[in-house]
């Protein structure tokens, strides 16, 4: 074994990566912010989304991606924002172009704009589409699991489920789905959206999700380079404990952990 | 004079003006964008020999910060 061989990698389409936490870049105060959070949370794969440039308006403003290089990140492009496939398509195309032929991307096409639920209809025809234009698709879901396994089946090469609403950090809400979904999918399943805080992250990794996701976890914390810290150990704590397999749990035992035999007996009365 | 829509806004242009002028007069050169022309991708590396039309519309598009 080499000195720094990780024998647990995440392996997305057949790339590995170390880190199975992977970081949204919005909603920080700065491009600074945004690169120390993401040092802080050892993420190698972070979101990005596709919008307008500003045309001259104000040259010479900073990019996100000279805070992030492309040699040193794998760029995720998400479809943020994007209500149809046909939108999540076309804005993929640009993405594809702007990262030089890079095929790895985040599919979300939303429902709703009061709770960014997933239109999983239209994410399903999108993955379809992009699937057959050779992108490798990391597709944003509901926790259903026979529309995860359709998402599978068309060729996506991880299924990303939400634990709750988008930006809502209100946690894993449904455990046992996630865990259906976990235990028919063959590719990766990573949960994104609705991880609120480490104990979140950790619990998604204990059922057995092979990373997390997240991004207002981080970003929206009053420190958010010191939640990346904590992220990136939660998603490992949990890993390791997914991989050590836990106790079953039992509403009592008569079973301590300290010897029953062998007390020292009371002081006999003289 | 032509005039595109870019991003949305209407501009005008002494013609010809490729793809590559464009991106120059927007101050965008050496910038990493993506460009669309009426809904097509038009490659980087096919910029300058794309001269733009009356009536084209554009997206120019860059990476933001998101999740």
């Amino acid at each position: 074994m080499k000195p720094h061989e990780n024998l647990d990698p995440l392996v997305i389409a057949g790339k590995s990566y170390g880190s199975r936490l992977l970081l949204g870049t919005g909603k920080y105060k700065d491009f600074a912010e945004t690169k120390a959070a993401v040092e802080a949370s050892g993420a190698e794969i972070v979101t990005v989304a596709i919008r307008r440039t500003n045309i001259g308006q104000n040259a010479g403003e900073p990019s996100l991606l000279e805070y992030l290089s492309p040699s040193k990140y794998t760029i995720l492009p998400n479809t943020a924002g994007c209500y149809s496939a046909q939108d999540a398509v076309r804005t993929l195309r640009l993405a594809r172009e702007l990262l030089d032929g890079h095929d790895l991307v985040k599919l979300e096409v939303l429902g709703d704009p009061k709770t960014l639920y997933p239109n999983v209809v239209e994410t399903l025809a999108a993955a379809a589409t992009l699937v057959k234009e050779n992108f490798k698709v990391m597709v944003y879901t509901s926790d259903d699991s026979i529309v995860a396994k359709q998402l599978e089946e068309t060729g996506c090469v991880a299924v990303m489920p939400l634990a709750s609403l988008i930006g809502s950090g209100m946690g894993i809400l449904n455990p046992w789905n996630l865990q259906i979904i976990i235990e028919s999918a063959k590719v990766p399943v990573l949960v994104d959206a609705g991880v609120g805080t480490a104990s979140d992250a950790a619990i998604a990794m204990e059922l057995g999700c092979d990373g997390v996701l997240m991004n207002t976890a981080v970003a929206a914390a009053n420190n958010p380079v010191l939640m990346a810290s904590a992220m990136r150990k939660a998603v490992e704590a949990g890993r390791a404990a997914f991989l050590a397999g836990r106790m079953p749990k039992k509403l009592y035992t008569a079973s301590p952990s300290s010897p029953a035999a062998g007390l020292v007996a009371p002081p006999s009365k003289t | 004079m032509i005039s595109v829509t870019i991003n949305g806004e209407t501009r005008s242009f002494e013609a010809p003006v490729s793809c590559a002028e464009l991106i120059e007069r927007l101050a965008l050169a050496g910038k990493r964008v993506a460009l669309e022309r009426n809904g097509e991708i038009v490659p980087r590396s096919r910029f300058a020999e794309q001269p733009l039309a009356e009536g084209d519309r554009l997206e120019i598009v860059v990476a933001v910060g998101g999740g």
